[in-house]
């Protein structure tokens, strides 16, 4: 592995409201490596969105006080101009998102809003822009693009409304694909489709892609490296391997435990207490000590640091490494 | 499908007589055209001739991609929809045409916990009138008992008493879902159906929805039906698991065996599409992509209604329609060639943990 595509460090989202500054995103640093794929995963309200959302530099300064860097390919995208991020955005990072009813225009064609996103970057002519949007129709597996193209979304189903997103998310070869939750809103079998889709594109076209997701088994399957996020940090991060058979922090624990997992036989499920935090009133020390069973005085008093566990694998957890070993091997892992 | 009795696992009691039976269902839903004299010019087939025994105090599954009927079958069985075709039967008492009066007093047996806990509680109403309503409308409980009545009802289900005049926006989601649980309690009924009820929430949140479920039935012995699209939901909450495919079941058999030798080829799908959070597990399943989206319940595929997008598909399967034969122990399916190979191994060699 060479240089890093994105840099983030201590990115901070702080949303000033009349109830208190929401702390959305609070030091988060990651890197990501050409054709990597990384998988975000926590609840609503985590911050995992919006740690993208701002490194796309589609969250207004005028609502959020943001703070620290990401450098992509050598330039840090939170000291750019909207202009200069245009030539970014879309081009070098594209994103697709959860819903894809509300992401496409309605009152456009199918095809002429990937035309659109082609004209806006490159200097192509109308039936040119027109003829790669078909193409890119083909590539994404929807049968007879020359008919749909020509179609309006509400003629698409979900999957594949979901397709054409994708289409026109990789048809200027981005970099960088951000996925928020890109098959939340479909079923099984289409996200199977969808997902599988996606792990051929990135191959085809060498994209890094940063899989934001609340679903275990989705990052499981598709991702080299994980982060899991828990009230605007990182609490663990690690690959798939680090998360799921040897993860060090009580909230993994808990998240692995309170999902009925196929192959896993468990009478009863063992869910994390309580609700996620006020992201306005944070926990002293630990923001998931309320939430943990494992909790000592320690955790009320510091916050954890994100510590290596071994290599890559990191983790934010005052609870001494063998404490941990111990409670992974005897409870976390002990059922079959 | 009347199994003979055999051992069934304790999370499906299979005794005396079924508490609710589906005899032949058929939802169609007309479509017309023209706005003043409206021609019906064809039908959804929403549901299209579907069997069904509930058994006190068993929890059923159903599952399905989104417009296979499932929940179309359930609005039918609650009487919300009337049907096209077919019986349905409530502890043995025929209740398809029944009306005004009879029909309220048979509401008080079932209830309905539903999948989306925002739109499902009036915004305007405190949480003790949501709960409540039910025994206001029933006059199960005298007027002057209600508030003591929804009390409990909210620390059976895990709510504060205290919280009884707060508003829904005033709760998490997790919360919202307890209150919609509370009210479908409220008049202590028999069976309850579970649209999608943890489907809108977190994972940890989750989990604790599912526990409350089951304890309560261990602690009032309710029945569910249990609807959903998360077949790992499905299978750790409920004994008997139906799968459903374009308005009909098209295999039906105990969780555990379902999991693990399904036979029909769409069970098999799904299995196979179910991301596993294991990634070695993960690495072993095999991969089944199906083509395509499901077709279109207006105009059903002709034979089985799965030919187009299914794998194992011969000439026989567009023409002749296969029908719900027993493959095993409780175990029916229908398919002309059913599949013999496991998807998903449930045996992993034990993972060598990182130092």
């Amino acid at each position: 592995m060479s240089e890093p595509l994105l840099e983030v460090t201590d990115l901070s989202v702080h949303f000033p409201t009349e109830d208190g500054l929401v702390k959305a995103v609070d030091g988060v640093s990651f890197t990501l490596m050409p054709g990597e794929t990384l998988g975000v995963v926590g609840e609503s309200g985590s911050g995992k969105s919006v740690s993208f959302l701002t490194v796309m530099g589609l969250i207004s300064r005028k609502s959020a006080v943001i703070g620290g860097s990401a450098v992509f390919q050598g330039q840090d995208l939170l000291k750019m101009d909207n202009d200069e991020l245009r030539t970014v955005r879309g081009a070098k990072i594209a994103m697709i998102f959860q819903d894809p009813m509300t992401s496409l225009h309605p009152f456009y064609k199918v095809g002429d809003q990937i035309a659109e996103m082609i004209l806006a970057h490159e200097d192509v002519s109308k039936k040119e822009a027109g003829q790669r949007a078909v193409e890119m129709l083909r590539r994404v597996n929807i049968p007879q693009p020359q008919e749909r193209a020509n179609q309006y979304p509400h003629e698409f189903s979900g999957g594949m409304r979901q397709r054409a997103m994708i289409a026109m998310a990789l048809s200027l070869n981005p970099d960088l694909l951000i996925a928020d939750e890109p098959t939340t809103a479909l079923d099984v079998t289409v996200q199977a489709q969808i997902l599988e889709l996606i792990d051929r594109l990135q191959s085809e076209f060498n994209t890094a892609v940063a899989l934001i997701t609340h679903d275990l088994g989705v990052v499981a399957e598709h991702c080299d490296r994980i982060q899991v996020m828990y009230a605007g940090k990182i609490v663990e991060e690690g690959t798939g391997d680090d998360i799921y058979y040897g993860p060090m922090m009580p909230y993994t624990w808990g998240l692995l435990r309170s999902i009925p997992r196929l192959g896993h036989d468990t009478d009863r499920l063992t869910p994390i207490t309580g609700s996620p935090p006020s992201l306005i009133y944070l926990p002293d020390g630990c923001a998931f000590s309320p939430r943990c069973p494992y909790v000592f005085e320690e955790c009320h008093l510091t916050e954890p640091e994100l510590l290596p566990v071994d290599g890559h694998h990191a983790a934010r957890c005052h609870l001494s490494y063998e404490d941990r070993k111990r409670i992974v091997t005897n409870e976390v892992l002990a059922t079959p | 499908m009347s199994a003979p009795e055999t051992t069934s696992p304790d999370k499906a009691p299979k005794v005396g007589e079924p508490l609710l039976r589906l005899e032949g269902i058929v939802k169609h839903f007309p479509i017309t055209s023209g706005i003043i004299f409206q021609k019906k010019v064809g039908a959804v087939h929403a549901v299209d001739g579907v069997d069904l025994d509930i058994y006190p105090g068993e929890t059923l599954g159903l599952v399905g991609e989104t417009g296979c009927g499932k929940s179309t079958l359930a609005r039918v069985a609650m009487r919300l929809y009337d049907t096209t075709g077919g019986r349905i039967l409530f502890e043995g008492r025929d209740i398809t045409h029944l009306k005004g009066e009879e029909l309220r007093a048979l509401r008080r047996d079932m209830q309905m916990v539903f999948q989306d806990p925002y739109a499902s509680l009036n915004p305007r109403k405190t949480v003790g009138t949501i709960i409540g309503a039910p025994l206001r409308l029933h006059k199960t409980v005298p007027r002057p008992q209600i508030k003591t009545s929804v009390q409990e009802l909210m620390e059976l289900v895990g709510l504060n008493p205290e919280h009884y005049n707060r508003y829904p926006h005033e709760f998490s989601g997790g919360q919202r879902q307890r209150i919609g649980v509370a009210r479908a309690l409220a008049l202590k009924p028999k069976l309850i159906v579970c649209d999608e009820p943890v489907s809108a929430l977190d994972v940890s949140i989750q989990a604790q929805i599912l526990n409350l479920l089951s304890d309560l039935q261990n602690e009032l012995n309710l029945t569910y039906l249990f609807i959903a699209h998360d077949l790992s939901v499905v299978k750790h909450i409920s004994g008997r698991v139906h799968v459903m495919y374009l308005g009909k079941i098209v295999e039906a058999a105990v969780g555990e065996t379902l999991y693990t030798t399904p036979k029909h080829p769409y069970t098999g799908a799904l299995l196979s599409a179910v991301p596993i959070a294991d990634p070695r597990l993960a690495k072993a399943k095999k991969r089944i992509i199906l083509e395509g989206d499901v077709p279109s319940p207006i105009d059903p595929p002709s034979g089985c209604r799965f030919h187009p997008r299914c794998y194992v598909a011969q000439d026989r399967c567009s023409v002749e329609e296969p029908l719900l034969r027993e493959l095993g122990p409780e175990h029916t399916a229908a398919c002309h060639f059913p599949l013999e190979s496991r998807i998903i191994e449930t045996s992993i060699e034990t993972p060598e943990s990182s130092p």
